[in-house]
């Protein structure tokens, strides 16, 4: 278990002050606001017995409005989006009585996880055009099918079903209400890393918005390493295949002549 | 008491895993079989995914089937001759089978296949030993000796071009068929997770009449290899060997086997057969059903990443 309080900011000033803090800044002329957010480290290493757990972020507004703090039109959406793959949907259907995977659709980069967290429900913070064109949210997240489609007609379903897969299996969460402001521009945000969290880099986005309104944005990486016995077997099986392919038949060798040996002694 | 699984990427209950060893274990023992058409099942029942459990099964059989395949070396009852012939085919077959396997994962459809060839597979082995288990049990009874068929008989396989003495068998043979049932089992091997033996040992005595003094070691020689290469080209080429759970399998199973052929020691030749029988149509039906009953949710997300 990764010391969670390592995790939280301390002070502001100092993860932003850190090198590693690679930054983007996203934000618009038209708007006086700017968002700052920090991590205490831009590395985590958790244990294979890691059962999730919630990363802190802390962030501020600078240059706000205090009429506009004050009546609370100030939102903040932060997530967390861990790397991309390709994933592949399949629907099963009935062919001559027994149940064949028939279909099937292939999204182009999705994170392998996601975790979002807002002051409040995301659809209540800007339209929901704005947030498909933002991709923010898992409802709202960009899916573009791979290769040919046909005429499109299932792409709802596929869509819906790989959100429900996602959301069920924990990988992708949401918390409305998951980002508290601690003081009149301070706000503390907190988003679930799920037990089966994918190790590589995750990315940290956070998002003002001003009464509906996209403000700014800022993004921070974050290395999610997985440590221990069961991870080192992994990337083994992936680095050194054939090495860990001979390891494992060997093992069986052992074990075999092992307990014939053992057992004829007896 | 559980243990995560790095490459099934679930936790499993170990007590679980280890009992499934033991009692596969135990009937391999006990029947003389290698046990992988009992394990990979028994692993996809356990919600282990199909293309993990067939992967980690062939090397479990590595695992059972090195004891024998010694012993019957040390005794001599192996053709080495006849079994690399066999293997050369198995290679050949298993091979083609690792590349089927990516080919059928890669289109969605290895699990539908896994379990098919597994009904198909085990339904009919499973019958016809049902069927001539309790034809000899009948005769058993009525006190009459079973005729059988004498390995000096000829059929059209003993027609085929390409002959080769085996010594050890004492036969004159054709390496085609016996590159081809190695072929066969290769594939199966690789597919299936299994070792093969329950159809090779009678298609070596039936088929080829071969001499059942040298077949089951001969086919322990060639399971042994072509487990062992399977493992080897899964885990480089679909990453699926886990070898935490391929261990706790062996550990128990090989203990499991020490029990299993004192029980069977004890027990008529027929009605282990009998019992056996009953044993792969169990397994066989159980994994119709799963393929006929509605599945809990149509849908599927599989991805394209190794990055957990």
């Amino acid at each position: 278990m990764f010391d969670l309080a390592r995790l939280c900011l301390v002070s502001l000033v100092l993860a932003l002050a850190a090198p590693a803090a690679a930054q983007v800044q996203e934000d618009l002329s038209e708007f006086t606001e700017k968002l700052e957010i920090g991590i205490s480290t831009d590395e985590i290493s958790i244990t294979s017995d890691f059962r999730g757990a919630d990363l802190t972020i802390f962030g501020a507004i600078d240059g706000f409005d205090e009429n506009l703090l004050a009546q609370g039109k100030y939102s903040i959406i932060v997530t967390l989006e861990g790397p991309k793959e390709n994933a592949t949907v399949r629907r099963k259907e009935r062919v001559f009585g027994i149940w064949v995977n028939t279909r099937s659709m292939t999204f182009e980069l999705v994170p392998e996880s996601y975790s979002l967290s807002s002051t409040h429900d995301i659809e209540t913070i800007a339209p929901p055009g704005e947030l498909g064109n933002m991709g923010i949210g898992v409802d709202h997240m960009r899916l573009v099918p791979l290769g040919f489609v046909g005429d499109g007609s299932n792409l709802g379903e596929f869509r819906n079903a790989f959100r429900r897969i996602r959301e069920t299996s924990g990988v992708y969460q949401r918390d409305p209400g998951g980002v508290r402001f601690i003081s009149s521009s301070l706000f503390r945000a907190s988003v679930r890393l799920p037990a089966n969290v994918p190790n590589g880099v995750h990315i940290v986005r956070a998002y003002l918005f001003r009464d509906g309104l996209f403000v700014a944005a800022k993004a921070l990486p974050l290395t999610v390493v997985k440590t221990g016995l069961e991870q080192a077997i992994t990337r083994a099986a992936h680095d050194q295949p054939v090495v860990y392919g001979l390891f494992a038949v060997l093992l069986a060798v052992i074990t075999g002549w092992g307990a014939s040996l053992l057992f004829r002694k007896e | 008491m559980t243990v995560y699984l790095p490459i099934a990427e679930l936790s499993v209950n170990i007590l679980i895993i280890l009992g499934m060893g033991a009692a596969v274990g135990f009937l391999s023992g006990m029947f003389g079989v290698g046990g992988g058409f009992l394990i990979t099942p028994l692993l996809i029942f356990y919600n282990i995914p199909p293309v993990v459990a067939v992967a980690t099964g062939a090397n479990q059989v590595v695992a059972s089937s090195i004891s024998g395949a010694i012993t019957h070396f040390r005794r001599g009852t192996i053709d080495i001759k006849l079994g690399t012939v066999l293997l050369c085919g198995g290679l050949v077959g298993a091979t083609l089978g690792v590349w089927l396997f990516s080919l059928l994962r890669r289109v969605g459809q290895l699990d539908l296949v896994i379990s098919l060839l597994y009904v198909v597979l085990l339904g009919s082995v499973g019958g016809l030993m049902l069927w001539e288990s309790i034809g000899a049990m009948r005769k058993a009874a009525k006190n009459q000796s079973t005729p059988r068929r004498r390995p000096g008989q000829h059929n059209w396989i003993h027609g085929l071009p390409l002959k080769m003495r085996f010594k050890k068998s004492k036969i004159y043979l054709s390496v085609i068929p016996v590159a081809t049932l190695g072929f066969a089992i290769g594939i199966l091997t690789s597919i299936m997770g299994v070792g093969g033996g329950f159809i090779m040992v009678p298609a070596m005595i039936y088929l080829l009449r071969i001499p059942t003094s040298v077949v089951v070691g001969t086919s322990l020689f060639q399971i042994v290899f072509v487990s062992a290469y399977t493992v080897i080209v899964q885990a480089s080429t679909n990453y699926t060997v886990d070898i935490v759970l391929a261990f706790v399998l062996m550990i128990a199973g090989v203990i499991g086997a020490q029990y299993g052929v004192r029980v069977g020691q004890r027990l008529r030749g027929e009605q282990l057969r009998a019992l056996l029988a009953l044993l792969v149509l169990a397994v066989g039906i159980r994994l119709a059903i799963e393929l006929i009953i509605p599945p809990k949710d149509i849908y599927s997300v599989v991805s394209a990443g190794f990055g957990f």
